[in-house]
């Protein structure tokens, strides 16, 4: 199922502003890829250019080529609706659907499309999805309470077994931890570490200690020049980038010497 | 003063927290002794009544529980006082007419409101006969308010749904400016628009419950856009992006998620718009006419409503159309009280669910 990105000379513009300045990467297949950076660098817009979520916000513009595998998202004639059927996207505040019970919750990417499926196949995708998202021991007994009942933790994964139950090839968070406590920030390290194994995941996070933790690859951030767009200033093994990184930019950012 | 309110710090130790302050019961005592002392007062020089005594009253309360406040527990809390007495007076003020009007209604509307009123039409009745009733008014109030509402709701729901959700530019700055203007206009210039579009259509003389729908539905659907409008702006953005992120296209968007999590506030709009044009007058005088026999085909003969009953029956003069005018407004209260409490209802079994 996973499938590899190749971004080739990406540039996002908000209007005439160039948030994200040509950027080019190749995110592997079943790993974990980490973007840090310091805010207000286009990780996040770079990220949600990757699933075209960008374009939810009027006056947001693309250049440049995003492969998924061998097909370009940005193509004419490309479905954006399509492409974020294949890339799905769990966000920084948890957002389950205020109206929705858990149960419909998880199956709203079947429902809310209209696919009609059999009572016992939903069941069972219910559970293989909660199961997935780590939170069926904790709600099988009220999934048809409602899914805002839920403490933030519990609803984050809840909302990353909603992501996972239309069986996306790649998954991208857009620090998914940040509204979180330690321990439900550990269940939902745990979890990524348990889906990269069928998933290409992409996680965007401020905690450099949970890209370090999470993640086999990591790309730095950064503003090109105050009051600028963000670009990428460095990617690699996520061993290397934090022990030995080639720009002396990534070892400030990292040691905590920014400036 | 501020020896009083202050206690002294003696050197090193701590300020004091605590703060002298009146008795719970203070208020209520000083309201009935101003109220004891006005009285006394009044019927001493001979002029008591019942408004200057409540007036003056409520002046001696004001006076006496800040003075008391503010020698007692300093000047923060002396205002707090005051304000609180100035809110319960507006609150009061406010009441007057609401509670007024309810009480003339009732007690006038109830003379003649009973199950032959409600049954019975003024067919062949004469206006100062001690007989007839309002159940053609009833029925042509619903008919013309439900064709009013058919008509205003969806073209209402979908302008607002456009401009939040796809209204960009001068199109919706456009769209947004006159609704404005149409939420200004007076309910008559509605009318005669309608009845002067009826008669370029149908010639002279053509009177029918829909024209007065449609004249209703011109002062119905700006307030329907605009109560929708604030309603869909409420739903988080974030709840569109979870559904765009599943693969959702915009339009499931909006029809499953956006309009169900904001259907409760919608009802309640579309029942404010209702309850807003269910007591128009004049605008169904000039389309949709008046009669007094039972007529339920709104697309054919003249229609009338309650509000246009009350204004026959008062202009004929007399006690027996005065008792009628009075139960046909009562009847209009309790349908908008029905509507009002339908609506509350509604709101309550769709309202998003948060419970653990």
């Amino acid at each position: 199922m996973a499938k590899r990105i190749d971004v080739s000379g990406l540039n996002v513009y908000y209007g005439a502003f160039r948030a994200v300045e040509d950027v080019s990467m190749t995110i592997e297949p079943r790993s974990v890829t980490a973007f840090i950076g310091p805010s207000g660098c286009g990780k996040s817009t770079y990220l949600r250019a990757l699933n075209r979520m960008h374009e939810v916000i009027p006056g947001t513009r693309v250049e440049g080529k995003v492969l998924l595998d061998d097909q370009d998202i940005y193509a004419a004639n490309v479905d954006p609706v399509a492409v974020r059927g294949q890339i799905g996207m769990v966000f920084q505040r948890p957002n389950p659907f205020p109206t929705m019970s858990i149960y419909d919750n998880v199956i709203a990417g079947v429902r809310l499309n209209g696919r009609r499926m059999p009572k016992a196949e939903l069941d069972a995708l219910v559970e293989r999805a909660l199961r997935g998202a780590n939170l069926w021991n904790e709600v099988k007994d009220r999934l048809n309470r409602p899914g805002a009942g839920l403490s933030g933790g519990q609803q984050q994964r809840l909302c990353i077994a909603r992501a996972i139950a239309v069986r996306p090839d790649v998954l991208l968070m857009d620090e998914p931890c940040s509204a979180l406590d330690p321990i439900s920030t550990l269940a939902i390290e745990d979890l990524i570490a348990e889906l990269k194994t069928e998933y290409t995941i992409v996680i965007v996070t401020h905690n450099m200690q949970q890209a370090a933790r999470v993640s086999e690859t990591t790309a730095f951030f950064n503003l090109s020049a105050p009051g600028k767009g963000g670009m990428l200033v460095e990617m690699g093994d996520t061993n290397k980038i934090f022990t030995n990184p080639d720009k002396k930019d990534t070892e400030n950012y990292i040691t905590g010497r920014f400036g | 003063m501020s020896t009083l309110t202050t206690p002294p710090a003696a050197p090193g130790a701590g300020v004091s927290l605590l703060s002298r302050s009146l008795p719970r019961w203070a208020p209520a005592a000083t309201l009935a002794g101003s109220a004891a002392v006005v009285a006394a007062v009044l019927v001493a020089v001979g002029a008591f009544g019942l408004a200057q005594w409540t007036v003056l009253s409520v002046l001696l309360f004001a006076v006496t529980i800040t003075a008391a406040s503010a020698s007692v527990e300093g000047g923060r809390r002396a205002k707090d006082r005051l304000v609180t007495t100035l809110v319960y007076v507006c609150f009061g003020l406010a009441m007057i007419p609401l509670v007024s009007v309810l009480w003339t209604t009732v007690q006038n509307g109830v003379l003649r409101l009973d199950p032959y009123f409600l049954q019975t039409s003024m067919r062949n009745v004469l206006a100062r006969d001690d007989a007839g009733g309002a159940y053609h008014a009833i029925m042509g109030t619903l008919i013309v308010t439900g064709w009013a509402t058919v008509i205003s709701v969806p073209v209402g729901l979908m302008t607002a749904i456009y401009l939040v959700e796809y209204g960009r530019g001068r199109l919706a700055q456009a769209i947004t400016f006159f609704v404005d203007v149409m939420t200004g206009i007076p309910s008559i210039v509605a009318g005669l628009f309608i009845a002067a579009l009826w008669l370029q259509l149908f010639g002279a003389g053509n009177f029918m419950g829909f024209a007065g729908s449609c004249a209703l539905s011109v002062l119905m659907i700006p307030v329907v856009v605009r109560s929708s409008e604030e309603m869909l702006k409420l739903v988080p953005n974030e709840l569109r992006e979870a559904s765009y992120a599943l693969g959702v296209p915009k339009w499931r968007t909006i029809v499953k998620v956006v309009l169900p999590t904001s259907i409760a506030g919608v009802t309640t709009g579309v029942m404010i718009a209702i309850a807003r044009i269910i007591g128009e007058t004049a605008p169904l005088l000039v389309t949709a006419g008046f009669t007094d026999s039972i007529n339920f085909n709104a697309f054919d003969s003249r229609m009338i409503t309650l509000p246009v009953y009350v204004y026959r029956q008062i202009s004929q003069g007399g006690q027996i159309p005065f008792e009628r005018a009075w139960a046909a407004a009562l009847t209009l209260i309790v349908i908008v009280m029905a509507l009002n409490l339908l609506a509350r209802l509604v709101s309550r079994i769709f309202a998003p669910r948060t419970g653990r």
